[in-house]
């Protein structure tokens, strides 16, 4: 399984700077769709053996995560008219540099984690906890609310890398935890979103502030 | 609490809602007949048989497994919980069309099922965990319940202090059971009991909070405030629900605690039997000085939990002692009194809700007159009344008297000045029973004689009979509960076998066959009840009579007699509110009294808010409020802020495991 496994992990890693670094909202949604179909073709990688049930899990990441995710973000960028910029907060110099001291970070961090042998010397602990502090960046350093569902894609996507560990002990809690997740994130944002653009006539999560009690 | 008073003729309610409602009420109301009535059986069988039964499935989300068992303790208390729940059912499906026009009945029928559900779900859950779910789903059901009528901003505020008080009491049941499984290995209630007996340290502090929490939900004091303020605020069916049926759950859970961990030490008994004379002696004090009917019935439930509980503490004190009499005496008297409690207090809270519904208010100084307008009503009220006040004839008086000769056996088995004891606590506890017989003299006195105090009153009207037989029921199961209290104390075997160990129940029979008369107290019921129907045939006999004319009531030789010169429920209790009991039980008195020979405008107004929310609890609160206050300026209202504090939280967090790993390692 390893020789593939760090080559993708890599790729993933490289796929958040460039969500950090993109200046078109479709940039960034086509990197992460992109993200998530490696996640998916990565579990195949992990595991030697995959039963009926690891396919359906795989089958269904993919096509959740690269597909369908996406397209409703698409269409909702040409719902809300929303402006094609990202319109950061930190700029996209800056927001790259912050991702690489954070992935720098979670490396030193994983070496510390008492793991299991069979995943010392793997990259999925690094570029989960990576991915999670990208995730987190983009939540916090972008104005545009369809940005914050972006961010947090790539945040459940980092829990996905973790949970790939924990895939053969409790498959079930994975596979729930991971979907469930994922359907209410976007749920609550396609709400958010659609609320925001029409209350506000624009869709800054900064007018939020009005709402302050 | 307002109800539109006459539900009969609302024009405007167009046919297709009118039929919604209805279904609603027809699936909601036979949900929980069928749920009852399956329940039911095995229930019985076990309470008669004293086995009992379990099913265990493994489930990794449960914590171990999912476990769930009737044993004759369960179905103890599971019996009271389906046969009330099914009678609120009835009578709640009629109570409730009266606000079909107003509200969706849906949700709350749905609520009502997960509540019953949840209290079901409680007494037969087998693991701690399920316990503390069960427990939840309960709690929080009730609340969405008690905010029925959640467009009013002080039953906003009941739902508000009972959801808290109910989630503080729930982390100290949640501590107790913590220790128990931490000690035992295992959140299983089989495995919890088969462990050997504790140290006196982990026992005692699991005896404490178990106190606090389950205290909590039983309405001890000082935990109680919730429930005067929840039970008024609730739909009348769930009152009796949660005031006959919901609070005992803290009773089931204490003694479920207590049998995990063997025979109890001295102080616990006394703990107990303190707290509930404390508990019964403010409840029934701040009884007497409420307006609202349900206020009233409320601190009457805060009262008898405090009879419980004293019960119970005298049971638990006999039993650490090795004075089976004793034990056996307290403990079938506490339980005895979760039953009656359960039947008059829901036959209660029927009745005031049918006044309720009848007249559109629960406020007592706007009644009057009810016994000729509401007479089905009346006697129903009049029998709960006399239950409630343990007062001879009814069932009330049974587990009075068993209270009081296990107080008896306490002070002829204790020697020296510790004898004095007991004997304190009998006259106490005969001051509570004079003082709830002057609650329900005056609750029933004001509400259903003299002349009405408002138009309401006056336009009155009987409920209909699907609310009046629920309550015809009940009535009959007081009666029925006081004519053989030897029949039903002997259904408590089981339970006592399995909560005391096996000389229990032998001590009972002993009880039962040698000299204690409770053979005789049935008796005397009967006869006094004979000795009633009796007199009230004749006097009726007699008013049927020709000479009877109908004239005003003599009014002292006022020239002009208004309906406000009637006793009030305040008059009627002014001696003992305002003279006999402490200073801090008293209500707030303001106002301008009348003065001089041509006195001018004049008013009166007293206030009587809990003295111990008003007290402690608030300016505990507030103070605490205004300090968290300053926190505000953390409280931006942008979503960045805020996921950046949960960004260095996690940071920090990481970078002290990956800090204190390095450490290790070195």
């Amino acid at each position: 399984m390893a020789p593939f496994l760090d080559p993708l992990l890599i790729v993933a890693l490289a796929l958040n700077f460039v969500a950090l670094g993109v200046s078109r909202i479709r940039g960034v949604i086509n990197a992460v769709a992109l993200q998530g179909i490696l996640l998916g073709i990565l579990a195949l990688f992990v595991h030697s053996e995959i039963g009926i049930r690891g396919i359906l899990l795989v089958g269904g990441t993919i096509c959740l995560k690269g597909f369908v995710i996406p397209r409703f973000l698409v269409h909702a960028l040409r719902e809300a008219n929303i402006q094609h910029e990202v319109t950061p907060v930190v700029n996209y110099m800056n927001s790259i540099l912050l991702g690489a001291v954070g992935t720098g970070l979670a490396m030193v961090f994983s070496s510390t984690l008492p793991l299991a042998d069979t995943h010392k010397g793997l990259l999925l602990v690094p570029a989960s906890l990576a991915t999670v502090w990208t995730g987190f960046l983009m939540l916090t350093t972008r104005k545009k609310a369809i940005m914050q569902v972006l961010g947090y894609l790539l945040l459940e996507n980092g829990i996905f890398l973790f949970g790939l560990l924990l895939l053969e002990a409790m498959p079930l809690l994975v596979e729930v935890g991971v979907l469930l997740d994922l359907f209410t994130g976007v749920f609550v944002m396609g709400i958010i979103i659609h609320h925001i653009s029409r209350e506000f006539a624009s869709i800054s999560t900064e007018h939020l502030t009005e709402l302050k009690e | 609490m307002d109800v539109p008073a006459n539900h009969g003729s609302s024009p405007g309610a167009d046919a297709s809602s009118a039929s919604r409602a209805s279904l609603q009420t027809v699936l909601g109301v036979g949900c929980t007949l069928v749920m009852c009535g399956v329940a039911l059986v095995p229930t019985v069988r076990i309470l008669c048989a004293g086995t009992s039964e379990s099913v265990r499935l493994t489930w990794d989300l449960f914590h171990g497994a999912f476990c769930i068992g009737i044993d004759p303790l369960s179905a103890f208390f599971l019996l009271p919980i389906l046969g009330l729940s099914a009678l609120a059912a009835i009578y709640g499906g009629n109570y409730l069309l009266a606000y079909r026009d107003k509200k969706s009945l849906g949700s709350t029928w749905f609520f009502f099922n997960l509540f019953v559900a949840g209290m079901i779900s409680v007494v037969i859950a087998r693991t701690a965990f399920l316990f503390l779910v069960a427990w939840e789903v309960m709690s929080l059901s009730a609340y969405f319940l008690v905010t029925f009528e959640h467009e009013k901003a002080e039953v906003r505020r009941a739902g508000w202090i009972y959801l808290v008080a109910t989630h503080l009491g729930v982390a100290f049941i949640f501590a107790a059971f913590v220790l128990l499984g931490r000690r035992a290995g295992s959140l299983e209630f089989d495995v919890i009991q088969d462990m050997p007996a504790t140290d006196s340290v982990t026992a005692g502090v699991v005896f404490v909070l178990a106190t606090i929490g389950f205290g909590a939900k039983a309405g001890f004091v000082p935990f109680h405030v919730w429930l005067p303020e929840a039970h008024p605020a609730a739909p009348s069916h769930v009152s009796a629900l949660m005031s006959g049926v919901m609070i005992k759950m803290g009773i089931y859970g204490l003694v479920r605690i207590v049998t995990f961990m063997g025979p109890p030490a001295p102080w616990w008994g006394l703990t107990l039997g303190a707290l509930g004379l404390l508990t019964a002696l403010v409840g029934i004090s701040l009884a007497l000085h409420q307006r609202d009917m349900k206020r009233v019935l409320a601190y009457s439930s805060i009262e008898n939990m405090g009879l419980i509980g004293l019960a119970l503490g005298i049971g638990l004190w006999g039993w650490a002692n090795r004075l089976p009499t004793v034990a056996v005496l307290g403990m079938t008297a506490a339980l005895l009194h979760v039953w009656n409690h359960g039947l008059m207090k829901c036959l209660m809270f029927f009745a005031a809700g049918s006044v309720l519904h009848g007249t559109g208010t629960a406020d007592m100084e706007k009644q009057g007159g009810l016994m000729k307008r509401m007479p089905w009503t009346a006697s129903a009220l009049i029998v709960g009344a006399v239950a409630i006040a343990s007062l001879p004839p009814l069932n009330g008086f049974v587990s009075k008297w068993l209270i009081y000769s296990s107080l008896l056996r306490c002070n002829s088995s204790s020697t020296g000045a510790s004898g004095l004891a007991p004997l304190l606590t009998i006259g106490l506890l005969a001051l509570i029973g004079g003082l709830a017989a002057i609650a329900f003299v005056r609750l029933t006195g004001v509400v259903l004689l003299g002349s009405p105090r408002s138009k309401a009153a006056e336009l009155a009207h009987e409920s209909s009979a699907w609310m009046l037989g629920p309550m015809a029921i009940l009535a009959g199961l007081c009666v029925t509960a006081a004519l053989i209290p030897r029949v039903v104390t002997g259904q408590m075997r089981h339970v006592l076998d399995q909560v005391l160990g096996t000389e229990a129940s032998r001590s009972l029979l002993r009880l039962e066959t040698s000299d204690t008369p409770l053979q005789i107290v049935g008796v005397i019921n009967a006869w006094t009840i004979v000795a009633f129907v009796a007199a009230t045939f004749l006097l009726i006999a007699r008013s049927r009579k020709p000479t009877r004319k109908d004239a005003p009531t003599w009014g002292c030789g006022y020239v002009k007699p208004t309906v406000r010169m009637q006793y009030t429920g305040r008059s009627f209790a002014e001696t003992i509110s305002e003279h006999l009991l402490p200073r801090f039980l008293r209500p707030r008195i303001g106002g301008q009294l009348p003065r001089g020979l041509f006195p001018a405008e004049s008013r009166f107004t007293a206030e009587c808010p809990d003295p111990v929310s008003d007290r402690v609890y608030e300016p505990f609160f507030g103070r605490w409020a205004e300090r968290f206050a300053r926190l505000r300026v953390l409280q931006q209202g942008k979503i960045h802020v805020y996921l950046v504090y949960i960004a260095v939280v996690v940071v920090l967090a990481l970078a002290w495991v990956s800090i204190r790993g390095l450490w290790g390692t070195a």
